[in-house]
Formats: C-alpha cells, sequence, structure tokens
C-alpha cells in the first residue's frame, strides 16, 4: 500500500471510529438531549421529579382561559392522547394559539397541574399566505392541512407516543 | 482531448484562474442579492401565521444550509491535503473557514432575532441550536489552530484533523429535528416536496444561490492572499506584476 493510500484508510477509519462513538453518546443520552417531554411521557412517569422540566405539544382547542387579573392565562397541552393543565403568569409570545404548538417549561404539582414560568411558541414548517391558508381550511383538504400545520408539533409527539 | 484535469491543482496556475474567476462570482452574486432580496420583501406575500417576521428566512437559511455545507467542503479539503500532500487544497480548506464561520453566526445571530417575536426566547438549548453553535466553534477551533502553529505544513495537518473529526457534527445538525424534540421546527424543504408558497421559494432558491456565488467569490480572493503570503520565496511569484510594481 502506497503512503498516501494508508493514510485515506487512517482518515475513513478514524471518521467511522469517531461516528460510532458519537452516535453511541447520543444514543445514550437520547431523551436528556428532547428540549421537552409530551404529555403522555409525563403520564407514563418518564419526566423528572421535584425539578423544573419542558412539556411540549399542541394548545387544546377551547382549553385557553383568561383570568381577571389579566395576565394569568390556564390552558391544556396535549398531544391528542393525554393533556396536562398549565397556568401560567405573564406575557404569551404573538404565535400562542389553540391547537398551534407550544412549549411550557415549569414543574407539576400534586394536582397535576403545570405551574409554567416560561411559555415558548413552537411553530410548522408550512409558510403560505393568509388567502391560501382560509381556502385550504375551506377545501375539503381541512383535515390534511390542519394535520400537516400543527405536524411539527404532533409528529415528534404522536411518533414517542407509538414508542 | 485529453483534458489535463490537474492544470488548476497548482497553486501557480489557480493563482491566475482565480483572479479571473472574482469579478463573475462578485458580480452575479450582487444582482441575485438584489433581485432575490426584492421578491422576498416585496413580491412574497405575508405569512399566514408569523405576519412578515418570516422574511427572516430569506438571510436565515441560505447562511445556515451554506454554513453546513462549506464545512463539509473544508473538511474535504483538509482531508484531501492530508492524504495527497497536495498544497492548494490545505490554502483552500484554511480559506474557507472565515466564511463559514460567518455564516453560521449570521445563521445563529437571525435565528435568534426570529427567536425573540416568535417563539418567545432569543435562545434555546434545543438540539438544533446547540449543534449549529457547536459547528461555529469547531470553525473557530479550526481557524485558532491553524494560526497557533507557525510552520504552515504542520498547522494544515493539525488542524485538518480537526476538520475533518468535526464534519461528523453535521449531520447531526441536519437530522437533530428528526431524532429528538425540538423547539425548531421540521425542514420545509424535503425530497418529498416542499410546504411553501412559490413566491417565498423563488426569493430563498435566488438568495441561496447569491449567498453561494458570494462565498465563492471570498474564498477565491483569501486563497489568492494565501498563495501569495505562502509561496512568496518562490520565482513565478517575485515575477508577478502585481507584486513587482
Amino acid at each position: 500500500m502506497k503512503a498516501r493510500q494508508k493514510r485515506f484508510v487512517f482518515i475513513a477509519v478514524g471518521v467511522a471510529a469517531v461516528g460510532l462513538a458519537v452516535a453511541l453518546v447520543l444514543n445514550a443520552l437520547d431523551e436528556n438531549v428532547s428540549l421537552y417531554f409530551t404529555p403522555t411521557q409525563v403520564f407514563n412517569d418518564e419526566a423528572p421529579h421535584g425539578r423544573s422540566f419542558r412539556i411540549g405539544g399542541l394548545v387544546e382547542e377551547g382549553s385557553v382561559k383568561r383570568e381577571a387579573d389579566g395576565l394569568t392565562v390556564n390552558f391544556a397541552i396535549t398531544d391528542t392522547h393525554k393533556r396536562i393543565p398549565v397556568v401560567y403568569k405573564g406575557i404569551l409570545p404573538d404565535l400562542f394559539k389553540e391547537g398551534k404548538g407550544v412549549v411550557a417549561q415549569g414543574s407539576v404539582g400534586p394536582d397535576g397541574v403545570m405551574k409554567a414560568d416560561e411559555v415558548l411558541a413552537k411553530h410548522d414548517e408550512n409558510y403560505m399566505p393568509p388567502e391560501a391558508a382560509d381556502a385550504l381550511m375551506k377545501a375539503g383538504v381541512a383535515n390534511a392541512a390542519a394535520a400537516s400545520a400543527v405536524g411539527a408539533a404532533s409528529a415528534p409527539a404522536a411518533a414517542s407516543a407509538v414508542k | 482531448m485529453a483534458i489535463n484535469w490537474f492544470k488548476y491543482s497548482a497553486p501557480t496556475t489557480f493563482y491566475g484562474l482565480a483572479g479571473k474567476l472574482i469579478p463573475w462570482f462578485g458580480i452575479s452574486a450582487a444582482i441575485l442579492f438584489a433581485v432575490g432580496l426584492y421578491i422576498g420583501f416585496f413580491v412574497a406575500p405575508t405569512d399566514y401565521q408569523q405576519g412578515e417576521f418570516y422574511r427572516i428566512i430569506f438571510i436565515h437559511v441560505p447562511s445556515s444550509i451554506i454554513s453546513m455545507f462549506l464545512y463539509l467542503i473544508m473538511a474535504g479539503y483538509a482531508a484531501m491535503g492530508l492524504i495527497f500532500n497536495t498544497r492548494l487544497s490545505s490554502m483552500m480548506a484554511t480559506a474557507i473557514a472565515p466564511t463559514g464561520a460567518l455564516f453560521a453566526f449570521i445563521s445563529l445571530w437571525t435565528g435568534a432575532l426570529w427567536g425573540k417575536p416568535m417563539w418567545g426566547a432569543w435562545w434555546v438549548w434545543d438540539a438544533r441550536l446547540t449543534s449549529e453553535l457547536i459547528l461555529l466553534f469547531l470553525y473557530l477551533g479550526y481557524i485558532a489552530l491553524h494560526a497557533s502553529i507557525d510552520d504552515p505544513r504542520r498547522a494544515d495537518r493539525a488542524s485538518a484533523l480537526l476538520a475533518i473529526v468535526g464534519s461528523v457534527n453535521v449531520p447531526i445538525i441536519y437530522f437533530s429535528v428528526q431524532w429528538w424534540n425540538t423547539l425548531h421546527q421540521g425542514s420545509t424543504i424535503k425530497f418529498s416536496g416542499t410546504s411553501m408558497h412559490v413566491a417565498m421559494q423563488q426569493a430563498m432558491f435566488i438568495t441561496l444561490v447569491a449567498c453561494w456565488l458570494y462565498a465563492i467569490a471570498v474564498i477565491l480572493a483569501r486563497v489568492r492572499s494565501i498563495i501569495l503570503e505562502r509561496e512568496r520565496h518562490t520565482k513565478w511569484i517575485t515575477e508577478l506584476p502585481e507584486v513587482k510594481n
């Protein structure tokens, strides 16, 4: 073998070894790399106890209620299988809407309600003008469109629910 | 007709070729930026959810794509420099790093500017954002390592190893939104099709090409300076008209 072939093999083997090592580490970290837990995972007792963590999913339709002080908001995060009620006092991001993706950080009390100190909006990968979105909703494809519109939030949720 | 593919792999010939190509890449980059940003800001419609804020994608998405691709190209050149001991490959790798770092930085910066109004946070430690930050650190580490070793050939070899090992990070950035729960949304442009309005797509595609042309122009300009610096003791450099005078 020529010297340059040796170097090539050395580099190829090196990259493969590093890649394998990283894959093993990431696999071991698994859930710790994920930004949030789904409500199903919380019900399955996979979320940490006694410390703050994040729950992600969709804001349940019809669940958003504002209290009289104008700042406190009650809503529920759902992954279409399970739901977790959340109470949050503060300013919500612009994209916060019923049926849209959301990630809330806080701790779940014994009553099963999460007291959130931070609420982030998670939006989807679809970009279109408002008229197009309206037209999609009016047409029979409303279901498909809605499904793909919330896909960004619900796909990982559904995937881990299946797991 | 036999084409000599290796003619331009020598710094001597590549120096002249790069000099001739730079204006073409530079001018077409400027024109396409103007066209792409015009379509992006004035023709493309408002988004149904994000309003006008989404227009950051015409800068953010091309920067992110190019920051990742440039890293792989840089690692490829670094590997070629290691394996074949060619001078120009290592010079190319060194020339790519600052542009790659710039695009990684723009990607993170524009993402933060967009994240505050849309998500409600400048920064989140999710897998996509964190791995892109690591990419920026890899670029900076490569530049720093290369600069810290005085002998350029030894600097090439040491930093090439860092570049090659770091390339493992690029697929992690790309697939992070599929592998883990992230706040960053999934890919809009997929092999199965694109979930985006046509004018938005066109604007993004044109700014992407413009960013590529810009990247090529500045990398060629930088590699010319590196050639001048490293080969300054050779005869052909001392005979260059721009050096003589």
